[in-house]
């Protein structure tokens, strides 16, 4: 094969061209990794503050009277603080860490690989796509340190609540202002990288990789580009919306007859609160499933690559992935069942939301159909992998109740919805991450991570999240509401104090052991066993490659396939696995 | 390395040698294959997400007009010139098609010329938005006034946004042109920037309808 | 394998946890509480065993198919399997919903009973306020700009409209056992939540709209009415409580409302 006159772009020689405006979508994937990483770190600390204010609501603290003088004063943590922080939390996790890192982190770097392809179709545009993100992030990040602080309204942003300024709380003015312009930065970015990723996957796929000869890792990185190209532009007008509403004096979402901190709001009428909700779940029901799709596609690939076995009806997890998508449109209407929006299109919703639950069931059954008559292999990754699966299961059906209107009365609004949540998108999605993680990590770096300490991480994670997380759906059931900065006083929710010590207390244990994970990340960078180009004997393109791959992915030759992605323990065939670019062997006996 | 930011944007990455596309005459002289099909991809894609922007602010719309029973939609008096900025949207189009047409046909000069014209309209139609913006505060009538005139700069903002973006397009192949720098992959420019422009003639028509009937 | 019992022991555990009613549910006041938890239970049943089975499978193919030199079975999948568990999971969750319908209906879909009590709720940042109607079975007039939290007027009503004037006000919410009531719920700020946990059932309050909810306490006693709809920072605070007492004593606490106006 003749080496090519240019590759899409020339490998850099700067530093600057190499590792900071790179136009490689192997720098930028890793560069969406680090955002992402650094995000959960923030995130997490949050969470953490949250957690021990939440059963120790006025011990004071030295160090956070000296972080928020007036917020903390005296080292307390005042309700207002607790409640900016678990916006912030939840904003930064959503947004900064389950939106890039699977999608953007890992989908930059592996998908152009694993379709045959030197880059994505647009590079410029990818590397644009990433410093927007950033910018989107510093934005962000800024709102806390501006008068007033962060906002309060929830990663949500209700109006009034959200809409009407500073009299509602602080953090409501300038706060909630950079946190609605940051979420529209955000918007663009993501659009850029949706254009990026659906032409790519529909037009630079090379010869023989057919859509249906995928692996499921890039159909998933599809559909979850297009959720957020519709989603993101909707999301991206309602902020406009709210902006000018609390700017502009623009009532979209503002009613009249509002008296707020003893002021009459004289200069909004009219305007619907629901008009938000509507436009926000629009957005923000896609938003989760492009939040867990990408780590279900790390399942599949995972779970067969580790039994060497072919994914279990491959053709139904294509159409489970493609319906999960399409649904995902349809049942926004179920995060306001509580609403005030009208009670039959209520029904409507829930029957279409319970409908997404059988995409998402024949996953789960195919999962357990690959492992099944498999030979298991059980690297850290295949942990992972394994892992998700069991919480995607608890976190799924706490959904079945969440689903139904007539049971939704209770539970809107209380722990039952944050332990639901938290189990799919808190923690199968990120144990989506680090299966991924594990898996392409010597592809990435040309190291391989430390087994033990993965192995140590993953079971003590695993236990570590279910402990923590299980427990909100018994608190929820007990009448527990959400987003309350303190109930030790309450006497009904009394007998629930000890439980919520328990989770406090598996959340800073499960904090602690990241920091194994942390370890082993930096370490295997620098100091890790050297990688082959396949160590998983895997059957897709990217192991094809050198680890870490060339500039131009293929050293100038183009691979052609000649079957699908799954072609593990064939009969007839000299290994347990035939990559995509090897014959299948020819039936004998003919 | 490219040489600007938007030159990846407009024309994709160059083609690579052997895309392996099926039959192999994708990635012939003309500068087709991967890029162009990807361009075009693209381009839909944007048009995708714009429509779906539109489509927000046009639910919200709708919604809001439904609600209101306390008479607080006042009908906004459009300024009549919107008419002739409409009409020049229209023009440009046409012109524009008529330049692509010149282009196909071999006649370099009248597609010059068509293009231009084309860009000067874009603009000129800017500029009528603005008066009409002029205009209507000069009636007192700004973008909180009411649930209408909200919409209608809400709508009209946006839209322009958009059309910026398009007559920067318009201006790089134009200067392109006259540079005489219009190889293949500028030809793929060409048309993902006429398509472009076409969308926004077409969203702008859906707009009117949207004032006039609904506003 | 390690992971098949870790995953087995966390499976018995939580529904250990739930068969035990460990932390439950306070127990329900009124037929649509116990209808509401009938439509838990079987939901919960469904659940669990789907939840059991699922767990208990993902460990078992673990245990079973650890790697021991073998060749794996090369199979692609099984399109009747595939039939089978696709409608068997449509039929039981699609089931569910069409079960809870008549609960959701009785909330929801059906208008207050005539001779509801109606009682009119002011949810503001971050306080609870009720009306009654007084004698006359009329709410008065009421305007924003009349309202005086510090005089304990919350609903800011009209001295010129005689309907108002008995008018009586609380800020906790008292109902008589067993005589159904309308709520009538108005914020005048932000989103609130009205939600009593032994009614099982809340409603968001969204300023703009007047939205009505019915029920009917069939047990005395008192209940928390927590809100629940984040509104600011007070939102833990804003708390108010249910009593529910005997007719008698309904209309004695009235006459002492009036008789202290």
């Amino acid at each position: 094969m003749s080496s090519p006159a240019h590759a899409a772009h020339h490998a850099p020689h700067s530093f600057i061209r190499k590792y900071v405006f790179s136009l490689d979508h192997k720098v930028i994937g890793i560069q969406y990794y680090l955002l992402g990483l650094f995000s959960v770190l923030i995130g997490m600390s949050l969470s953490l503050l949250m957690r021990f204010h939440m059963v120790n609501p006025n011990v004071s603290v030295a160090w956070l009277g000296k972080l928020w003088p007036t917020a903390a004063a005296g080292g307390v943590m005042t309700p207002e603080l607790y409640l900016s922080l678990m916006t912030m939390h939840g904003t930064i996790m959503v947004f900064f860490v389950l939106t890039t890192v699977p999608q953007s982190g890992f989908g930059n770097f592996i998908l152009p690989i694993q379709i045959g392809a030197e880059d994505m179709a647009f590079p410029v545009l990818n590397m644009m796509s990433f410093w927007t993100t950033f910018l989107a992030l510093v934005v962000m990040v800024a709102a806390f340190f501006v008068q007033g602080g962060a906002p309060l309204a929830g990663w949500t942003a209700y109006p009034p609540l959200s809409g009407a300024g500073p009299l509602t709380g602080p953090g409501e003015g300038l706060g909630q202002t950079l946190w609605i312009v940051s979420i529209a930065i955000f918007c663009g970015a993501s659009l850029m990288g949706a254009i990026n990723f659906i032409a790519t996957i529909v037009d630079l796929r090379c010869k023989g990789m057919s859509l249906m000869r995928m692996p499921l890792t890039c159909w998933t990185w599809l559909v979850t580009a297009i959720l957020g190209l519709l989603g993101f532009a909707v999301l991206l007008a309602a902020g406009v919306l709210l902006i000018l509403d609390r700017q502009a004096g623009t009532s979209f979402f503002l009613p009249a007859g509002m008296l707020i901190n003893d002021h009459i709001i004289a200069n909004h009428k009219g305007g619907s609160p629901l008009l938000w909700q509507h436009l926000f779940w629009f957005f923000g029901h896609p938003e989760v499933y492009i939040a867990i799709l990408p780590g279900m596609g790390v399942a599949s690939q995972l779970l067969s690559t580790f039994s060497r076995k072919p994914v279990f009806g491959y053709k139904a997890m294509v159409y489970a992935i493609l319906s999960i998508g399409f649904l995902g449109f349809l049942v926004w209407g179920h995060h306001m069942f509580m609403s005030g929006m009208n009670p039959y299109s209520a029904m409507a919703f829930a029957t279409l939301t319970m409908c997404i639950g059988v995409p998402s069931a024949i996953k789960t059954f195919n999962w357990i159909g690959t492992l099944w008559g498999g030979k298991i292999h059980f690297t850290t990754a295949m942990l992972f992998a394994l892992g998700f699966v069991s919480l995607f299961v608890t976190g799924g059906v706490s959904g079945i109740f969440l689903g139904q209107p007539a049971l939704d009365l209770y539970f809107h609004d209380t722990y039952f919805v944050v332990g639901h949540f938290h189990m799919i998108m808190g923690v199968a999605a990120i144990f989506g991450m680090f299966a991924g993680t594990f898996f392409w990590f010597p592809k990435m770096f040309g190291r391989m991570m430390n087994e033990t300490l993965g192995k140590i991480h993953f079971y003590l994670t695993f236990i570590g999240v279910y402990c923590i997380f299980t427990p909100m759906h018994m608190v929820g059931i007990a009448g527990n509401p959400r987003r309350y900065a303190d109930f030790t006083n309450v006497e009904y929710l009394a007998k629930l104090i000890p439980v919520h010590q328990f989770m406090t207390h598996a959340a800073y244990f499960t904090a602690a052991v990241q920091l194994i994970f942390l370890v082993n990340l930096a370490w295997s960078w620098r100091k890790g066993p050297k990688a082959p180009a396949n160590p998983w004997n895997c059957t897709t393109l990217e192991w094809t490659v050198p680890s870490p791959p060339p500039h131009d992915n293929f050293n100038g030759v183009h691979p052609v396939v000649l079957h699908g992605a799954y072609e593990y323990s064939v009969p007839g065939a000299p290994r347990d696995f035939i990559m995509q670019t090897e014959p299948l062997p020819v039936p004998s006996g003919d | 390395m490219s040489a600007s930011l938007t030159h990846d944007i407009l024309h994709g990455p160059p083609p690579p040698i052997d895309t392996g596309w099926g039959g192999g005459d994708h990635g012939g002289a003309a500068g087709r294959g991967a890029s162009r099909a990807a361009s075009f991809t693209g381009l839909f894609v944007l048009l995708a997400a714009s429509t779906m922007a539109f489509a927000a602010f046009t639910s919200a719309f709708v919604v809001r007009r439904g609600l209101s029973d306390m008479d607080d939609w006042v009908s906004v008096h459009y300024p009549p010139i919107l008419f002739l900025n409409t009409a020049i949207l229209l023009a440009s189009s046409f012109v524009l098609d008529l330049s692509r047409r010149a282009l196909k046909a071999g006649d370099r000069s009248k597609f010059n010329f068509c293009w231009s014209a084309a860009t000067a309209l874009g603009v000129l139609f800017l500029a009528g938005q603005a008066a009409a913006w002029y205009q209507l505060k000069q009636t007192g009538v700004f973008i909180a006034t009411n649930p209408a005139s909200s919409f209608f700069y809400v709508f009209t903002a946006a839209h322009a946004f958009h059309l910026i973006g398009g007559v920067a397009a318009l201006v790089y192949v134009d200067v392109q042109a006259l540079r005489l720098r219009l190889g293949p992959a500028k030809r793929t420019a060409i048309d993902v920037t006429a398509i472009f422009w076409h969308f926004l003639d077409g969203l702008w028509l859906f707009l009117m309808v949207l004032f006039y009937v609904w506003g | 394998m390690l992971l098949a019992p870790i995953i087995w022991v966390l499976t018995v555990g939580i529904v250990y946890f739930f068969a035990a009613k460990t932390w439950w549910f306070p127990p329900p006041i009124n037929q649509h509480g116990m209808d509401y938890d009938a439509q838990f239970m079987r939901t919960l049943i469904v659940v669990g065993i789907v939840f059991t089975l699922a767990q208990f499978a993902l460990g078992w193919v673990i245990m079973k198919f650890r790697n021991d030199g073998g060749k794996a079975s090369h199979s692609h999948g099984n399109n009747a399997l595939e039939t089978l568990w696709t409608s068997a999971t449509a039929i039981l969750f699609l089931g569910l919903v069409v079960m809870g319908t008549k609960i959701w209906a009785g909330v929801h879909f059906d208008e207050a009973p005539p001779g509801a009590i109606p009682i009119e709720v002011m949810a503001k940042q971050f306080s609870w306020n009720f009306r009654y109607t007084g004698p006359d079975g009329k709410f008065g007039h009421t305007d924003l700009h009349l309202i005086n939290d510090a005089n304990g007027d919350p609903f800011g009503l009209d001295p010129k409209d005689p309907a108002g004037r008995d008018d009586i006000m609380s800020a906790s919410l008292k109902v008589p056992v067993g005589k159904p009531i309308k709520l009538i719920l108005h914020s005048r700020d932000v989103i609130h939540n009205f939600f009593v946990p032994e009614l099982r059932m809340k409603q968001d309050i969204v300023p703009g709209m007047e939205i009505p909810i019915h029920f009917q306490a069939d047990k005395i006693g008192i209940y928390e009415v927590p809100c629940s709809e984040l509104c600011g920072l007070g939102h833990f605070q804003m708390r108010t409580t249910m009593q529910v007492m005997s007719e008698a004593d309904f209309e004695q606490w009235k006459q002492q409302q009036a008789a202290n106006k």
